[in-house]
């Protein structure tokens, strides 16, 4: 089905609105989510507290003490009309270097195996692409990005770890990601990152934003381990 | 102005926080509110010691917190009854006190509720990381340095004249909401209310549930009655923004209550919390039991219009004094 023809709104509690723009993972919907973020955030309207931007839908905080929910969204339908004059940037292309593999990596073989294939087929067909970002979500800075070459694909782990270094990239289904900062996961592990994702103290405090592209290489354990200085 | 010693903390207790009202405007880069999460108990600290609302107090969870003053400060301390006690003596909630140097003040246990609110007249003083003071504990930032108070620690305020003319100053006794073992939890239904059957959505709506020892400021997960789900949808949905309050529901069935520390997540939400019964949810400890209540949106924005008259009629109280 892809893009909605009209936006649905939904109610999440009594100072959340759920703006759902289509039923799929997909760019055409992605873009529609981004350019309403970009639209909404360029307009202030009093009351509108927070914007979260995701794969297929936007939820706005908003203030019902000064905001109604009706305002709310005779203002977004304004807002959604005016959608093709807002200026949309132009995605931006991050190299992210890559140590595959080893301790760094530590599912790189079992996701070898699982497509019966060789780990440097594995990282060869990782970086063949640049990958788009979705969103970013459940912890700071980390991108859900994609879509995974097909023999890439890989179901999640069956036991998330406790544990995921900051730096980790991963991939689950056909997504890939970096763990900016250590928690747990349940996505296989690939290899590691020197790049900071987040930085609490910088603004903006992540390196990468929806709408941009990632493309991975590979460097060796030397060049690693230069880069962390 | 000068930052000036105001705290030493002699014991940590189990988990004590510096949080305000919450750091917005960042989820687009997956960081979540944090904040105060009984923010009425918060408020009211803050409005009582003659601060301006912004300003950071210590969030103290269930027991164990001791701190000694390093000079003379006017404090209040609101939420849930923790037992705090001064040099020994029980001390009284939603009321300012004066300390002097020297001072000890302890929260020995939980007599009701989980979690109170200790405000400082000027605030506890940390720089503020995305426009806000609240600490972040799975980020590893905000308040002191992105942790709970270890022993050692000392606190800071701001060098400003101590209100001398708010002693004394009590918050209304009928206003003080009560926190029992029992919460009935009002909720809007929805986003994913549809994933569920009748039968589920009812289970939701009139069975007690018990909060399980997975309680913290992520979120309050329950044990009781399964629901039921529609067999035709999937179990989890494509990831979506999060909100304080929110009910998810995961594959067994068991609801969970999302808090302030998380900003997306891909499980069905049967229902959210309103916004003036989030007190109650900050407020539940293990063992607690839960019902929830929907009612319509119209009424929640209601309940939240009286309870901020009324805490602005409270402010004007104190300024007209």
């Amino acid at each position: 089905m892809g893009l909605y023809s009209e936006i649905r709104f939904f109610c999440m509690g009594d100072r959340g609105l759920l703006l759902e723009f289509g039923d799929e993972i997909g760019s055409e919907v992605n873009e529609k989510v981004r350019r309403m973020t970009l639209a909404t955030q360029a307009t202030p309207v009093e009351g509108i507290v927070e914007t979260v931007p995701t794969y297929r839908s936007l939820l706005i905080l908003y203030n019902p003490l000064i905001l109604s929910i009706d305002e709310l969204k005779k203002r977004l339908k304004g807002i959604e009309e005016g959608l093709q004059q807002t200026p949309f940037p132009e995605p931006k292309l991050t190299r992210i270097p890559v140590l595959y593999g080893g301790s760094y990596g530590p599912d790189l073989e079992e996701v070898a195996k699982y497509h019966r294939t060789s780990r440097e087929e594995v990282i060869r067909l990782h970086c063949s692409k640049p990958y788009f970002i979705y969103m970013i979500g459940f912890m700071p800075g980390f991108p859900y990005m994609g879509e995974l070459p097909q023999e890439l694909v890989t179901p999640r782990l069956k036991t998330p770890r406790l544990s995921v270094p900051a730096g980790s990239v991963a991939i689950a289904q056909r997504q890939t990601g970096i763990y900016p900062i250590e928690s747990p996961g349940g996505w296989h592990i690939l290899g590691r990152t020197s790049v900071k994702l987040f930085d609490p103290e910088k603004e903006p405090p992540a390196l990468l934003r929806m709408g941009d592209l990632v493309q991975f290489y590979q460097i060796s354990e030397k060049e690693f381990k230069e880069w962390n200085g | 102005m000068e930052r000036v010693e105001a705290f030493e903390v002699l014991e940590p207790g189990i988990l004590t926080t510096v949080q305000d009202l919450g750091r917005y405007g960042f989820s687009q880069f997956g960081v979540p509110p944090s904040g105060a999460l009984d923010t009425f108990s918060f408020r009211v600290g803050n409005l009582l010691v003659g601060n301006q609302g912004e300003e950071a107090s210590l969030e103290i969870t269930v027991m164990g917190l001791k701190l000694k003053a390093l000079r003379d400060v006017v404090i209040a301390i609101t939420g849930g009854d923790l037992f705090p006690t001064l040099n020994g003596e029980a001390l009284g909630m939603w009321r300012t006190h004066l300390l002097v140097e020297g001072d000890v003040i302890t929260f020995k246990r939980v007599l009701s509720g989980c979690r109170a609110y200790l405000a400082l007249s000027g605030g506890f003083f940390l720089p503020k990381i995305m426009g806000s003071r609240s600490t972040y504990l799975s980020g590893k930032f905000g308040g002191l340095q992105g942790r709970a108070l270890k022993r050692g620690d000392i606190l800071c305020s701001l060098d400003r004249p101590q209100p001398l003319n708010r002693l004394g100053l009590r918050f209304p006794t009928d206003w003080i909401p009560s926190f029992g073992k029992e919460a009935v939890l009002r909720v809007i239904p929805g986003p994913q209310d549809h994933h569920f059957t009748e039968e589920g959505f009812q289970t939701f709506s009139s069975s007690t549930y018990h909060v399980t020892s997975q309680c913290d400021r992520m979120g309050v997960r329950l044990e009781g009655p399964k629901i039921e789900r529609r067999p035709d949808v999937e179990e989890s949905i494509i990831s979506e923004g999060l909100i304080s309050g929110a009910v998810q529901v995961p594959g067994d069935g068991k609801p969970i209550i999302i808090l302030t520390e998380l900003v997306t997540g891909g499980y069905t939400k049967i229902a959210a919390v309103i916004s003036t019964d989030l007190t109650k949810v900050a407020q539940l400890k293990p063992g607690d039991k839960v019902r929830f209540d929907p009612i319509s949106i119209e009424k929640a924005h209601h309940l939240l219009r009286e309870q901020e008259d009324r805490l602005r009629e409270f402010k004007n109280l104190i300024e007209t004094r």
